[in-house]
């Protein structure tokens, strides 16, 4: 288990969202954990509008080499992001594809003013030219490590090493 | 080789789509699964995901259909692939030309995945057996035989209203015997783990073999619905009867037609289904038809929705 407080992680993310003064803030999780942290940062930011959630199964560059993945937990987008900030959850930054996929599939629902990438962990790593706006904390891993948000309950992070 | 073999690849993905038989209740539970995520997209801004972008999706129809033409279409649509469609009774068949090289010519002009009707049993999968391995078949309807799309777009709409199967029963009523959809709609049933699954109608209309498909027969229709949470009405094909299988008309919306007082024998919440078109005041009456119990236009609309989710599923993994 990785030592990490993901609460004391939280506080601070929400603090340097809160010194962003974005204009009518609208916060989407990448299922799964990213919702998670979206419900916890949607508590500490008391915002009116309810998390949104993303599922990025549709979205995914993959799908022609390894097909539909299961358990689509579906979008639940408004359709009024318009002129709103968005604020983008996920619980892992790595590659940078999972992100690419979320806001292609935003554009496909509105044009929102701005979007705002918040993360609890920045693993390096990237294969396209993505960074976060706000990182709970950065974990150089290599290849052959997996992190992992544990929840929904208490929110944990959970390190394995491949054997090779 | 059988139906059933082929629609797989060897890692046991799901390649084609040609008859409910055989699919793994995981597979098919995906199916639904997947096609809840895409009911969303009738109200997005841009009504597309892009998984099938760049794929050419072929409408090869031999028998005419309005309703489920265009809804693969709108569905190949609305996942970015481009579709052509096909009347395929005005060309090259009435010149001669055999159904396997009128699908060789086409799939020579590099097309991804043919969606094939045809008045014979058996078509589809015959197709499925000739192309190349990275183009994929969905039936949508061969002969007597399956129409598993359609059998998919009613299971879909049963969970929408009545969620748990297996406490469910069922009475799928009219012109069995003709009826490749009804076919499917067993199979599918039975897989999803509904116990009690009822077919009624004439005699004449019930095949004797149904109940080794795991239906139980009724003659009488006050009897076959009686208590039943869904009635699955089919549209009687009087195009395909040779000789006489119904007596007259009057007599058979008499005896079998589905009307409010009849309707009143099922549950209180009974959901009624047709495939469509439907031959009103013959197999069901108008009131039933628009009545607070029809859910005939949810299936219209969650036929998109299944198709989008058959054809990404088989289409998905292909490199």
């Amino acid at each position: 288990m990785h030592k990490t407080n993901v609460n004391a992680l939280l506080d601070k993310m929400a603090q340097d969202i809160a010194n962003r003064h974005l204009n009518k803030p609208l916060l989407i999780g990448i299922h799964t954990g990213g919702v998670w942290l979206a419900n916890e940062l949607h508590e500490r930011l008391e915002l009116q509008d309810p998390v949104n959630t993303i599922d990025i199964t549709f979205y995914r560059d993959d799908y022609q080499k390894v097909g539909l993945q299961p358990n689509v937990k579906g979008s639940h987008l408004p359709s009024d992001m318009h002129h709103r900030d968005v604020i983008l959850v996920d619980d892992v930054l790595y590659t940078g594809r999972t992100i690419r996929a979320a806001m292609n599939e935003i554009f496909d629902y509105a044009r929102p003013d701005s979007i705002t990438l918040v993360v609890l962990v920045d693993r390096g790593g990237r294969e396209l030219p993505i960074q976060a706006d706000v990182v709970g904390e950065k974990i150089e891993l290599s290849a052959n490590q997996h992190i992992k948000l544990k929840g929904p309950d208490e929110l944990t992070l959970q390190i394995t090493t491949a054997e090779t | 080789m059988n139906f059933t073999d082929i629609q797989f690849d060897n890692k046991g993905r799901l390649r084609h789509f040609l008859t409910i038989e055989d699919i793994p209740r995981d597979t098919l539970i995906q199916i639904l699964d997947t096609a809840e995520s895409f009911i969303s997209f009738g109200q997005r801004e841009i009504r597309k995901a892009p998984l099938l972008r760049g794929k050419t999706v072929v409408n090869l129809f031999f028998e005419p259909s309005t309703r489920t033409r265009t809804t693969f279409e709108i569905a190949a649509k609305r996942l970015s692939a481009d579709v052509i469609n096909l009347d395929a009774k005005r060309m090259s068949t009435i010149k001669g030309e055999t159904l396997l090289d009128t699908v060789s010519t086409i799939e020579a002009m590099k097309t991804d995945m043919f969606v094939v009707r045809d008045a014979a049993s058996g078509s589809a999968f015959l197709i499925a057996q000739h192309v190349s391995p990275e183009v994929r078949i969905i039936n949508a309807g061969d002969g007597r035989h399956a129409h598993p799309t359609q059998a998919m777009l009613d299971m879909f709409t049963i969970r929408q209203y009545k969620k748990e199967f297996a406490d469910l029963s069922v009475a799928i009523v009219g012109d069995i015997l003709h009826s490749r959809v009804a076919r499917s709609q067993i199979h599918a049933l039975k897989i999803l783990g509904v116990k009690d699954i009822r077919v009624v109608g004439p005699k004449t209309l019930i095949p004797t073999a149904i109940e080794k498909l795991g239906a139980s027969s009724y003659h009488r229709l006050e009897t076959g619905i009686e208590n039943v949470d869904v009635v699955m009405m089919l549209r009687l094909q009087l195009e395909r009867m040779e000789g006489q299988l119904i007596p007259s008309e009057q007599e058979y919306f008499h005896l079998y037609g589905l009307t409010e007082e009849k309707l009143k024998l099922a549950k209180d919440d009974v959901i009624v289904m047709h495939p469509g078109p439907m031959n009103r005041g013959l197999e069901i009456a108008s009131s039933v038809a628009d009545g607070e119990h029809s859910v005939i236009l949810a299936q219209v609309t969650n036929g998109i929705a299944i198709r989008m989710s058959v054809m990404a599923t088989i289409m998905g993994g292909s490199r």
